[in-house]
């Protein structure tokens, strides 16, 4: 059950969109039509659930300490859990794109050119970087959580670029054309997931 | 030294990296609740915009072109460490109530935009000028929407209660994530309508 709870709360309440403005840029940028915002939504799914897990060891075995560390209780490294955690990412993102671009290409053609951009999504690190301050208790929830944050993240930029879509034919003062009404449309959208707020699970 | 002035002047208005290029939105809401919030982050963001700008710069002729992200992303994350470390330092409250979104300072796309587009063709000087004016647009919008927010959301301005004297009832919507957006889309409105040329079609 708590698996299923931090599940659910880490698509509705916790949304990566709508409650902390994570991978911003991407979602903005990649949200003109549902295809493209699919493909996107897909990519951070998967890199997600691949590193944050990842990241969870290497915060708990390697920069905390504590009885876990490998380096012995004394060694904090905690200062460098930034620059760790963006290694893993960048490193894992080349990897994969260089995976599928030999194994699968057909997935290739469809994920690859978001899959270099994904390196520099806020959500991805942000995910690494929450799930830093959470302390879970197993990789288990670590990976759950990515899970949870990646569906979230996905559900909010299709969701978006099906408005986007119709938005296109209705008639929008110019100033506010383009980014502005983009802009105004994800804060009702936001306004809307408020609605999830109160739940505590 | 025209140019100079150039480099300077254009990121802060006619180029804003904000409400123009959109770059930079995803570590930027979150931190407009109040205005010492937001005028810290602004502070950070143009110390590491500035600095990794010129180490990029300085070491532009022996990045090699293949493996330049992973380079760039290890020069902009010492930046953000050692920032993190001063703020840990010396302003401890406010850099617990940053949380993630000083660490994401690595992956905000203004830091990697202006590596990428400016400081890898141009010589150190010039790629700290754009480094700060860049860091100082951002800044400045942040100002704005955290101006607004803590206004109407509080009734206060950096802490001090401004409009209780008045009997204003704060209004609870303003502290929400989903205003921050808002606001933006009427920033860029107001931004648009006095510069017709930024409009889209």
């Amino acid at each position: 059950m708590e698996y299923l709870s931090l599940f659910v709360k880490s698509i509705f309440v916790d949304n990566m969109i709508f409650a902390y403005f994570l991978g911003m840029c991407s979602y903005l940028a990649v949200s003109k039509n549902v295809k493209t915002a699919n493909g996107l939504g897909m990519a951070v799914i998967f890199v997600l659930v691949c590193t944050l897990p990842l990241n969870y060891l290497l915060n708990k075995y390697i920069l905390t300490p504590g009885e876990n560390c490998i380096f012995g209780p004394n060694v904090d490294l905690s200062f460098l859990s930034f620059i760790l955690f963006i290694a893993v990412i960048a490193a894992f993102t080349q990897l994969v794109e260089m995976i599928v671009e030999k194994f699968l290409p057909a997935l290739y053609s469809s994920l690859g050119i978001f899959l270099p951009l994904i390196a520099v999504n806020c959500a991805i690190l942000g995910g690494s970087l929450f799930m830093q301050q959470k302390d879970f208790a197993n990789v288990g929830e670590s990976a759950v959580y990515a899970l949870g944050s990646g569906l979230g993240w996905y559900l909010a930029i299709v969701a978006l670029a099906a408005i986007r879509e119709k938005l296109s034919y209705s008639n929008v003062p110019a100033p506010l054309k383009g980014i502005g009404i983009t802009f105004i449309t994800v804060g009702l959208m936001g306004i809307a997931f408020m609605a999830f707020m109160g739940i505590s699970l | 030294m025209a140019n100079l002035k150039e480099t300077f002047l254009t990121p802060i208005f006619k180029g804003n990296p904000i409400t123009v290029l959109v770059l930079g939105i995803c570590s930027s809401l979150a931190v407009t609740v109040e205005l010492k919030g937001a005028f810290v982050m602004a502070l950070s963001v143009i110390a590491v915009t500035g600095l990794s700008s010129l180490v990029v710069s300085i070491l532009r002729n022996t990045i090699p072109n293949r493996v330049r992200i992973i380079v760039q992303l290890v020069v902009v994350a010492m930046m953000v460490i050692l920032v993190d470390q001063f703020l840990k330092a010396f302003a401890y409250g406010i850099d617990k109530q940053l949380s993630v979104y000083i660490g994401l300072i690595i992956t905000n796309c203004i830091v990697m935009g202006r590596i990428e587009a400016f400081a890898l063709g141009n010589k150190p000087l010039a790629s700290l000028v754009d480094g700060l004016a860049n860091g100082l647009g951002y800044g400045m919008i942040l100002i704005i929407v955290a101006f607004f927010r803590e206004l109407f959301g509080s009734g206060t301005l950096f802490g001090f209660p401004v409009l209780k004297a008045i009997g204003y009832t704060n209004n609870g919507l303003m502290i929400l994530p989903p205003m921050a957006l808002i606001l933006l889309g009427c920033v860029i409105w107001v931004q648009r309508s006095i510069q017709k040329d930024l409009q889209e079609k």
